[in-house]
């Protein structure tokens, strides 16, 4: 199976990436290479064999019901790009 | 003996005889630093003054007589690792607005060791790569040359390239790295080094900026395995900020250095004997497996059959798990912001510009396998073809102690080779992917050089939790290679 240009253009859209008309051919080749190359996974029978998701078989631990940090509105700010008092200022988010 | 030439073993000894003080072992560094960074692009950013101060700091704690065996020692920090008021940009454009108001649990430690930071190494852009020829600020010059060929600039190997080549050329007496699929073996064997990628769990990933969360771990890169044993030492530790963190105690990783290999079983996987492999890389091979012989240790020959599944099953997981991690790139919070018509617009054009074209890719791919209809097809297949590589390697641990592998297969080649397709530079991981989708330690020791004067390295696999082993195994390795070449580009 290899991808089409507008299967190419779908993914970017998903992925939020804008492609210019010039860079489909490329990307779509290169998609396709590593899509080439992957689908030899096709011939390993896995008939029962569980997906593994992570070599780490612990259970996620949970921490105590207690504030640890805070007070510390400087540093959360440090990297907005802009702020209104202890407030993120962002473009409109919410259409 | 010159402060270059210096182990960080042999620098402590140095610095609590006063025979040097860090303040003058830290100023010889960033001297060297400057005068050959410009050339070889190692760090991204320097930072000689903040290294001063440490320097000072660790003057006073050796005084005190509390230092610990990295305090005044001069190190690069990968520029994945988050470090608190010194600019992050994981070699992206998109993070190089980026300063961390906080400091990765890794670099903390080592900060607290009273290591020394030089400044922020280079790396392929989100540590995705194998050149380090993806970094937004440029690539890395490796500095080894080919004996008839010293004009050619060759690759460092990737995504650690930048720690690699600061150590290589004495600009940094060791580094830290990630590995994601061979991100610190691979380079390590590219420039002579000795680097170990833990076992996944064994070192905090809170703080390191995130590529593929269930491969990345954090581990040293240094000029041998003693050095490596001792960074590793402050490194590792359970830490409950993160979630995959393993609450193991830390043994005292220099102690397995002297172990020996008498009565060890060194598993040989026949899979790793590829058609068309680079004959010196097998030569070379074979010479490790005799110098282990030698030593005492039996040879056992082990399958690992679905070796050759490896990259196919890395090249799906790791970028489906990079499309979601570097989704939180949007240009909204913070990092760099492109302004577009629309929200969506907004977010298309930031990452357009933020993002360089290897990175783009991975995303494209890992959104494609997340995606409704291939999801199945893709992911969830390479997830049960995961479980068949670590049983794989749980069955041959059932025999064998550890496994001696090649690092790579082949040594540093050139800036601009390798660049036919994606998958070409790909194949440069074929013999580290496998243990990171296992999550097993392994480490690369270099052993030789081939015909053209590049170093060559050896890879030695270990059990989950079992670094000691691989320490014991590559001490062997190293005290019969007797690997003591330089590069030809190095601070003296």
């Amino acid at each position: 199976m290899s991808l089409d240009a507008a299967t190419v253009r779908r993914i970017a859209r998903l992925a939020r990436i804008r492609v210019e008309d010039a860079e489909v051919e490329t990307l779509k080749s290169e998609l396709n290479a590593i899509l080439g190359y992957v689908e030899q996974l096709d011939e390993v029978d896995v008939d029962g064999i569980a997906p593994l998701a992570s070599v780490v078989q612990l259970g996620l631990r949970q921490r105590e019901d207690q504030l640890s940090d805070g007070e510390i509105a400087e540093q959360v700010l440090a990297n907005a790009p802009d702020r209104i008092g202890n407030f993120f200022a962002v473009p409109k988010v919410v259409e | 003996m010159s402060p270059f030439d210096l182990t960080i073993a042999q620098a402590a000894k140095a610095l609590r005889a006063k025979d040097i003080s860090a303040v003058e072992l830290t100023t010889a560094y960033n001297g060297a630093v400057a005068a050959l960074n410009p050339r070889l692009n190692a760090y991204i950013t320097t930072t000689p003054e903040l290294a001063l101060e440490q320097a000072k700091a660790a003057d006073a704690r050796l005084k005190a007589g509390d230092a610990t065996a990295l305090t005044g020692i001069p190190i690069a920090m990968k520029d994945l690792f988050c470090t608190e008021g010194v600019r992050t940009t994981a070699a992206s454009k998109i993070l190089s607005p980026f300063v961390p108001p906080y400091e990765s649990t890794v670099s903390a430690k080592l900060k607290a060791a009273g290591a020394v930071m030089l400044g922020k190494a280079n790396l392929d852009e989100f540590a995705m790569g194998s050149a380090n020829i993806t970094s937004a600020y440029g690539p890395v010059e490796n500095p080894w040359k080919r004996r008839e060929d010293a004009d050619a600039k060759l690759v460092p190997g990737g995504s650690s390239g930048g720690s690699a080549a600061a150590v290589a050329a004495r600009i940094a007496l060791a580094a830290t790295g990630t590995d994601t699929g061979g991100s610190i073996r691979q380079p390590a064997a590219f420039t002579g080094l000795a680097g170990i990628k833990p076992t996944y769990g064994r070192c905090s990933r809170w703080g390191i900026v995130a590529f593929a969360s269930s491969l990345d771990q954090a581990g040293p890169m240094a000029r041998n395995a003693e050095d490596c044993a001792i960074l590793l030492n402050a490194m590792a530790g359970f830490d409950e900020k993160d979630s995959t963190s393993a609450p193991q105690p830390v043994p005292d990783f220099t102690q397995a250095l002297t172990r020996g290999v008498k009565g060890l079983r060194i598993g040989i996987p026949a899979e790793y004997r590829l058609e068309g492999t680079n004959p010196e890389i097998l030569a070379l091979w074979d010479k490790g497996i005799a110098w282990l012989r030698e030593q005492g240790a039996e040879i056992v020959d082990i399958s690992l059959p679905h070796t050759k599944y490896g990259l196919a099953v890395y090249y799906i997981v790791a970028p489906a798990e990079a499309s979601s991690n570097l989704a939180r790139y949007d240009g909204v919070r913070f990092g760099a912001r492109v302004d577009g018509v629309d929200l969506i617009d907004m977010y298309e054009r930031t990452r357009a510009a933020g993002f360089g074209a290897e990175v783009k890719r991975r995303i494209m791919i890992g959104t494609y396998v997340l995606s409704h209809g291939y999801y199945d097809a893709y992911y969830l297949k390479a997830q049960k073809v995961r479980n068949l590589i670590l049983r794989d390697f749980s069955n041959a641990f059932g025999k064998v102690d550890a496994i001696l592998t090649p690092t790579a297969p082949s040594a540093a080649f050139g800036l601009g080779e390798k660049m036919d397709d994606p998958v070409t530079m790909y194949l440069n991981d074929v013999f580290t992917v496998p243990a990171s989708l296992a999550g097993v330690p392994a480490m690369s020791v270099p052993a030789g050089l081939n015909a053209e004067g590049l170093p060559l390295g050896l890879q030695v696999i270990g059990k989950h939790f079992d670094e000691e082993t691989v320490f014991a195994v590559s001490a062997a390795i190293e005290q019969a290679a007797g690997f003591a070449a330089l590069p030809e580009v190095r601070a003296k």
